[in-house]
């Protein structure tokens, strides 16, 4: 296993809504990519989207743009 | 074989449409159900599938699209989720069985139902649809175009008088999605139920339906859904509200195709292609001594079906020699309509539906004019 760091968690309540995220993180260029949802969260959706902390800010107002639906954003070990 | 049965399910599907199914049986994992590179490839060509169905119906958000294996289970899950007893609900002759019996069935739990007459060419007059509603009005629900008469129906209008009463209004969309130009917003479309295998041109076992945002649907259906593993009810958060077990990833990577295929084609060149067909055959039978044409011709819009009865031979014998005689294929009998052959008179003959697709050539319509009028001859 790979050494974990502290990262931003950003999980969903459907898979619908993390698809939606992938998709607008890819056209917009926004980092980050599709993980299964870790173990310290408990999340409606298996999937969720992992990026780095800086980039956070830039997810965010992405997210916004896009009228994508988070179910929470963490900062997490992953 | 010369293929006329198009309104059953259109069997000549585009070349995209076999390979996308095929490359999915090969490649496709359980769409939600894991982040493996397998799953993932079924999740985002669902969720595009979405996206694409939201913009072919003009709707306001992908995740308002719900897949089901057909209209059939779409026409459930709206009429069984939105009625409760004491309610009233207002139809019409033109439908099929997939509107009837789950109306009947709820009919008998409690629900009020009032069923709109048509005239004997299978006409409505939406005006009536008006005067049938009351205080307890929950719903209009109505087909788009028949599938016996090819007759189309106005939604627009009818969508306006259920906005003016403030009455939902449900549309079964399964001869005309891919084919007519639907836009759930200005037609006031609360929940549009759709079929994949129709002019949809998908595989069979697809379909859905577009739930207007805000809407609440008590599910049919509860189960796995990949998400919320712990909560012991239905996620309420759509599309998987009313979405348990596995989708038919197989098949919607194969819809999926053939929404590419439709809007890259356009539905208007496909439909005026279609009108041309069915306007060409309905030419060359409607004089033909003995042969009686159902349906109402006058308009502009209609589905591209002819029915048609010759003398008065059971429309089994008549379906049965255009195959045997003329390598034709239609269909016979009663078409799941059981109301609109009341109004046609036609319960003990049934009729013979032909149904074309843009796919068809003018010589197939030739070849199938022909068959008629031989037929009709026999008759004499």
């Amino acid at each position: 296993m790979k050494k974990k760091e502290l990262r931003l968690v950003v999980t969903f309540h459907t898979t619908a809504d993390a698809m939606a995220m992938e998709k607008a993180c890819k056209e917009q260029d926004v980092p980050g990519r599709i993980i299964p949802v870790p173990r310290a969260i408990s999340a409606g959706c298996g999937l969720s989207w992992c990026a780095e902390l800086s980039d956070r800010e830039q997810i965010v107002a992405m997210m916004k743009r896009a009228g994508i639906e988070e179910e929470e954003i963490h900062e997490c070990m992953v | 074989m010369i293929y006329l049965d198009n309104a059953a399910t259109t069997m000549h599907k585009p070349q995209c449409v076999i390979d996308a199914v095929a490359g999915a049986m090969g490649s496709m994992g359980n769409a939600g159900r894991g982040a493996n590179e397998a799953s993932l490839s079924a999740s985002r060509i669902i969720y595009d599938t979405r996206e694409r169905l939201c913009r072919l119906f003009g709707g306001t958000s992908p995740k308002q699209v719900v897949f089901t294996a057909n209209s059939t289970e779409s026409l459930n899950i709206a009429i069984r989720g939105l009625l409760k007893p004491g309610d009233h609900v207002i139809t019409t002759m033109l439908e099929h069985n997939s509107v009837l019996r789950p109306l009947y069935h709820m009919e008998r739990q409690g629900v009020r139902l009032t069923i709109v007459e048509s005239d004997r060419q299978g006409r409505l007059d939406i005006s009536r649809i008006e005067e049938e509603i009351c205080g307890e009005t929950r719903m209009i629900i109505c087909t788009n175009g028949s599938n016996l008469t090819g007759n189309y129906v106005d939604v627009e209008a009818v969508g306006r008088i259920a906005k003016a009463h403030g009455v939902l209004f449900v549309v079964d969309a399964s001869q005309t999605a891919g084919v007519f130009p639907i836009d759930v917003g200005p037609m006031n479309i609360d929940v549009l139920c759709f079929t994949g295998h129709k002019g949809l041109l998908g595989p069979q076992g697809t379909g859905g339906l577009y739930v207007r945002e805000g809407l609440f649907i008590r599910p049919l259906k509860c189960g796995g859904t990949g998400v919320q593993t712990y909560n012991k009810s239905q996620p309420e958060e759509m599309p998987t509200h009313l979405e348990a077990g596995t989708l038919n990833g197989h098949g919607l990577a194969g819809l999926h195709a053939a929404l590419g295929y439709l809007l890259e084609t356009g539905i208007d060149v496909i439909r005026a292609r279609e009108q041309e067909l069915m306007q060409k055959f309905y030419d060359g039978v409607k004089d033909i001594p003995g042969v009686t044409v159902y349906g109402d011709f006058s308009g502009k819009e209609r589905c591209p079906i002819v029915t048609l009865n010759i003398g008065d031979y059971d429309s089994g014998e008549v379906s049965d020699a255009l195959l045997t005689d003329y390598g034709i294929s239609t269909r016979p009998g009663g078409h799941c309509a059981p109301l609109m052959h009341e109004a046609l008179g036609t319960v003990e003959q049934g009729a013979v539906r032909f149904s074309f697709c843009h796919y068809n050539t003018d010589e197939e319509v030739e070849t199938a004019v022909r068959a008629v009028r031989e037929l009709a001859q026999e008759d004499e």
